[in-house]
């Protein structure tokens, strides 16, 4: 089915869009929510499971109090209150994936409630904007299993031939979290949507809670939209796009939403309430779910877990331990490095900011940025991929001070502090430097270890450089005579040539010196 | 009555075996034989594991060999009910949809017991997921209630009762959750007890209800049920609702068997109209003993107990909707109608509507109902103030006396078929057991003799509060041993040859 759509631009003249944004983050602790079995991704189908996990008859649940911890934590960074005392509670529906048939959710008496989460949206060629994104809940619930449609085009439950189920992924954690109508952005929603997600994933990796990896579904994204005429006191019906698997998604999603709505209302159609699925290729979405015929989950408090009931002290204790949260961090850094909010904005939009700080942590001064920002950034959107990402891509590996191992971006940010050091002390030139770099995201080494293979040390030995240049001067007399009169620009020529000769290995400044000494 | 080892006490039999008068095997073979010659007409068994029982004999005799200790149950034969998963048997649940399952894991009670020394001679007949009061619900068949093989057994454990009653086992497991260990006990002439909800493990106990599901014991004398009780419970870290305290203790509380200075109240509600004759005539005689044993009698007023039966309809349903829908015909039991042309969904709804019998469906229709968006309030929210409420009459009651006693039942045994087919009369027999799995404390049923109309066994319900549960064997153990004194033998001896 095509849509027909309406301009953004339109459509955010006539209409004001509201959204919400329903967040799933996989905890990334050892063992499942209710069973010891591991949490970990990747295995194969159906190894990590026990009578729990798989629902069998006379299985009980019994609270990962780590979990408890994690979700705590969250709510606490989010500003939320700490409910004294709250229950799960079963949300029964029939699928396959279930193993149980219900998922141990919560429902009226989540963990935590009531919370904010300030965001900074960069517009486009205008100033940074903050807003304030005010949390509904956070509640912790378990994972389904898995289920893969196999033949068939779609690769949907429809026209499949038949369907696999892993249910390794039943009852890992997950915490969700819901934000309350997010209004008053306009034009900005999509923006603004996607700041949010991108601000909680960096809150969340922060505390640790999770590897947050979109692509990987440990962080998963529930878009809510809907529009109505500017200047309504009326909300309009809302849709919920799922299936959101990455940032750009989150934005593409809502800014798809808002053109069709916009299309529908001005042909003087309703909007559906209804669940919408994301194409990440074509960028638009398509109905799924109606939710005028809505489920009913059957919701009550889950009778075979006790309440919860987290003790105020140790809440405290919790809260205290916090780890200083992007948004100080940030702070922190654009002082510490003196940078401009513009610089900033840049640094954060690359997703350089960490990398920068492990690069700053390695000894390298906060001008190295421009390593990531410029050489290693556009490798990484040529392979389109991120700056983080490429990192694990490359398969980059080194061992920390303490023989410890690095992940794949602190050792990155390592190798690109001692590029740094090495053009500093003149032993790289900025070519060169590049030249390291490319050979370190090939999986070549360290920078010494990429120089020592590729021999692409600078050239310092002068009687090296001076028979380059006599060669160069002899064979362009009438240029070495323009020198010797005067015209010292004209030393560029030789310059080239002489880098040229000692294939860009040598200092272009060192190079360009020894030819005026020559040649007066 | 019969003689020789199935005769026996459990307490009797550890005895016997631990000082080498008699072996494991011998034991075990002897409750084997007993099974061959009378569970045809029984049918307590679903499935009796001959080969299994008698390995387990054998390694319990090498360990007494070896001079090893015995385990508090060392060699003594126990039947199972068919709802605790069992790595080494089916367990069924009386249910087609489960029909041949096999657990990879075992139930926590029934792990304990085997650790304690106990031999499972099989898995006992049951109503379908517990859901009856009389194995008339099992799709397996009826069990018979030994003292009249065309009576019911009661129910839901009314395969362990029979089986216990017939002399085929000294003890049984059974789970409780509206009556249905005391239930089947008194009707069968036996002890059975509800302990308090959270004292044992519901760890791999086929879930029916999860707020009131509560596994004990059923056996011939209350020290056997103490014994048993001691072995199977305590703290259990794979279930959430078990709670962290010591065992009461329950022995100890049933060597003492005396009264003297107790306070025992009366539930007024408990009696009266609706009840046999005989049943009243029985309870009066046993409230009158007490009171000569030393007790002082005392009258006590529960109002709520005439609305815990329809809350326990509301509230055991709708666990049971949520409980019961695990069956899918995905994973493990029954898969009907998957020719390869139908989608999942009408898999699971045509094996669910071929696996599941009347009752069960019956009652996850009605829990599914009480649960749905719009009537939760009216149903299961009213259904749970209707619980507060009962535990508050218990706790003011037992701010007057230390135990509560009623009738087990407001009948004896049923003709099997009678009730069929009429939920509500069926529903009755749990009248007086209900109140105390809505309100999670100890309970135990005693014969007190048989109603002089039928001939047909009494029970005598002792109600104490959570934790208390050694008051309940001390006035069961005490009752017990004056009604043996009185009558020169125990009640089953009075019951027919098989």
């Amino acid at each position: 089915m095509t849509e027909t759509l309406v301009s953004f631009d339109a459509a955010t003249g006539r209409y004001d869009p509201v959204i919400g944004l329903e967040t799933h983050v996989e905890l990334g602790t050892a063992s499942k929510m209710f069973c010891g079995c591991p949490a970990s991704f990747g295995a194969e189908p159906n190894t990590q499971v026990c009578p729990v996990c798989l629902g069998l008859p006379g299985s009980l649940p019994v609270v990962n109090a780590v979990a408890i911890e994690s979700a705590i934590r969250i709510g606490l960074a989010l500003n939320c209150a700490i409910a004294s005392w709250c229950r799960f509670a079963r949300k029964n529906y029939f699928y396959p994936d279930m193993p149980k048939n219900f998922q141990i959710s919560q429902y009226d008496e989540p963990l935590c409630t009531n919370g904010w989460l300030d965001v900074t949206i960069h517009p486009e060629g205008a100033p940074p904007q903050q807003i304030r994104v005010e949390i509904e809940r956070v509640h912790l619930e378990e994972d389904t299993g898995k289920t893969q449609h196999m033949g068939g085009a779609t690769g949907r439950i429809h026209g499949a031939d038949y369907s696999l189920v892993d249910y390794n992924r039943a009852g890992i954690p997950l915490v969700e979290i819901v934000t309350k109508p997010i209004t008053g952005t306009g034009p900005l929603a999509p923006l603004a949507a996607r700041a949010y997600v991108a601000e909680l994933r960096d809150l969340l990796r922060a505390l640790g809670v999770s590897d947050v990896r979109m692509e990987e579904g440990s962080l998963r994204c529930d878009v809510n939209t809907s529009i109505a005429p500017k200047g309504s006191d009326r909300w309009g019906t809302r849709t919920e796009t799922k299936n959101v698997n990455s940032l750009r998604s989150v934005e593409r999603s809502v800014r798809f939403e808002i053109e069709r709505q916009a299309a529908l209302l001005d042909a003087g159609h309703r909007i559906v309430l209804e669940t919408r699925h994301f194409h990440e290729d074509s960028g638009i979405t398509t109905p799924g779910r109606s939710k005028e015929e809505a489920q009913d989950y059957r919701y009550f408090p889950e009778p075979d877990l006790v309440p919860v009931a987290p003790p105020a002290d140790w809440v405290e204790t919790l809260r205290a331990a916090l780890p200083e949260l992007p948004s100080a961090r940030r702070a922190r850094f654009q002082s510490e490095w003196n940078l401009s909010d513009h610089d900033m904005a840049a640094l954060t939009n690359a997703g350089a900011l960490d990398l920068v700080a492990e690069t700053v942590a390695a000894g390298a001064p906060p001008e190295a940025r421009k390593w990531w920002l410029g050489p290693i950034l556009e490798r990484a959107n040529a392979q389109g991929s991120t700056l983080p990402g490429l990192a694990t891509l490359a398969g980059i590996s080194k061992l920390g001070a303490h023989g410890e191992v690095l992940t794949p971006e602190r050792a990155l940010a390592w190798h690109v502090a001692r590029v740094d050091e090495l053009v500093a002390d003149g032993k790289l030139n900025d070519k060169l430097a590049r030249q390291v770099l490319d050979g370190v995201l090939a999986g070549e080494g360290s920078p010494d270890e990429v120089i020592a293979t590729r021999g692409l040390a600078i050239v310092s030995d002068d009687t090296a450089l001076l028979a380059a240049i006599d060669e160069a001067i002899a064979a362009k007399p009438d240029i070495a005579q323009k020198i010797r009169d005067g015209k010292t620009a004209a030393a560029g020529v030789f310059v080239g040539a002489v880098m040229k000769a000692t294939r860009g290995q040598a200092d272009a400044a060192r190079v360009r010196e020894l030819i005026l000494q020559r040649l007066q | 009555m019969t003689a020789g080892l199935t005769s026996m006490t459990a307490a009797e039999m550890a005895a016997a075996i631990a000082s080498g008068e008699v072996s494991a095997v011998e034991v075990t073979q002897a409750h084997l034989d007993r099974i061959a010659a009378v569970d045809g007409q029984v049918h307590a068994f679903l499935h009796v594991a001959a080969g299994q029982a008698l390995a387990a004999a054998r390694a319990v005799d090498a360990k007494r060999a070896a001079g090893d200790a015995l385990g508090l149950l060392g060699g003594v034969p126990i039947a199972v009910k068919d709802v605790f998963a069992t790595a080494d048997m089916p367990t069924t649940c009386g249910s087609r949809i489960l029909d041949g399952w096999q657990p990879p894991y075992e139930s926590t009670v029934t792990g304990r017991l085997r650790a304690a020394g106990a031999i499972p001679l099989g898995k006992t007949n049951m109503d379908e997921f517990a859901m009856g009061s009389s194995t008339e619900n099992s799709a397996f068949g009826p069990s018979h209630n030994p003292w009249d093989l065309t009576r019911v057994p009661g129910g839901s454990s009314g395969g362990s009762s029979a089986a216990v009653a017939a002399f085929e086992a000294p003890l049984a497991t059974g789970t409780d959750t509206g009556g249905s260990i005391r239930q089947p006990a008194a009707v069968c002439g036996i002890v059975g007890v509800k302990p308090t909800y959270g004292g044992s493990s519901r760890y791999g106990v086929v879930a029916f209800a999860s707020s009131l599901d509560t596994p004990g014991p059923l056996a011939r004398t209350v020290l056997d049920a103490a014994l048993l009780h001691e072995a199977m419970s305590g703290h259990d870290p794979c279930d959430s609702t078990s709670i962290d305290a010591p065992v009461p203790p329950v022995v100890a509380a049933a060597r003492q068997a005396d009264v003297e200075g107790m306070r025992i109240g009366v539930v007024t509600e408990l009696g009266g109209e609706g009840y046999e004759p005989g049943v009243l005539a029985r309870f009066s005689e046993a409230v009158e003993l007490l009171e000569s044993l030393g007790a002082k009698i005392v009258e006590v007023s529960c109002p709520h107990f005439a609305y815990a039966l329809p809350a326990y309809y509301l509230i055991a349903p709708s666990e049971c909707s949520s409980n019961l829908a695990r069956f899918d015909a995905m994973r493990y039991g029954l898969r009907s109608g998957d020719d390869g042309t139908r989608s999942a969904e009408e898999v699971m709804s045509i094996t669910r509507g071929e696996g599941f019998g009347a009752e069960v469906k019956r009652r996850i229709i009605l829990g599914a109902y009480a649960l749905s968006s719009g009537y939760y309030d009216a149903y299961y929210g009213k259904a749970q103030q209707v619980r507060t409420l009962v535990i508050r009459d218990f706790d003011a009651a037992f701010g007057q006396a230390d135990v509560l006693i009623s009738p087990s039942t407001p009948t004896t045994a049923f003709k099997i078929g009678e009730r069929a087919d009429d939920p509500m009369a069926m529903y009755l027999a749990d009248l007086c057991t209900i109140p105390s799995d809505l309100a999670g404390n100890a309970a135990l049923s005693v014969p007190c003799g048989l109603a002089p109309e039928n001939g047909l066994p009494v029970g005598l319900q002792i109600m104490a509060p959570v934790l208390a549960d050694d008051r309940t064997y001390r006035v069961g153990a005490a009752v017990e041993a004056a009604l043996h004194d009185r009558w020169g033998h125990p009640l089953l001896a009075e019951a027919p040859e098989l």
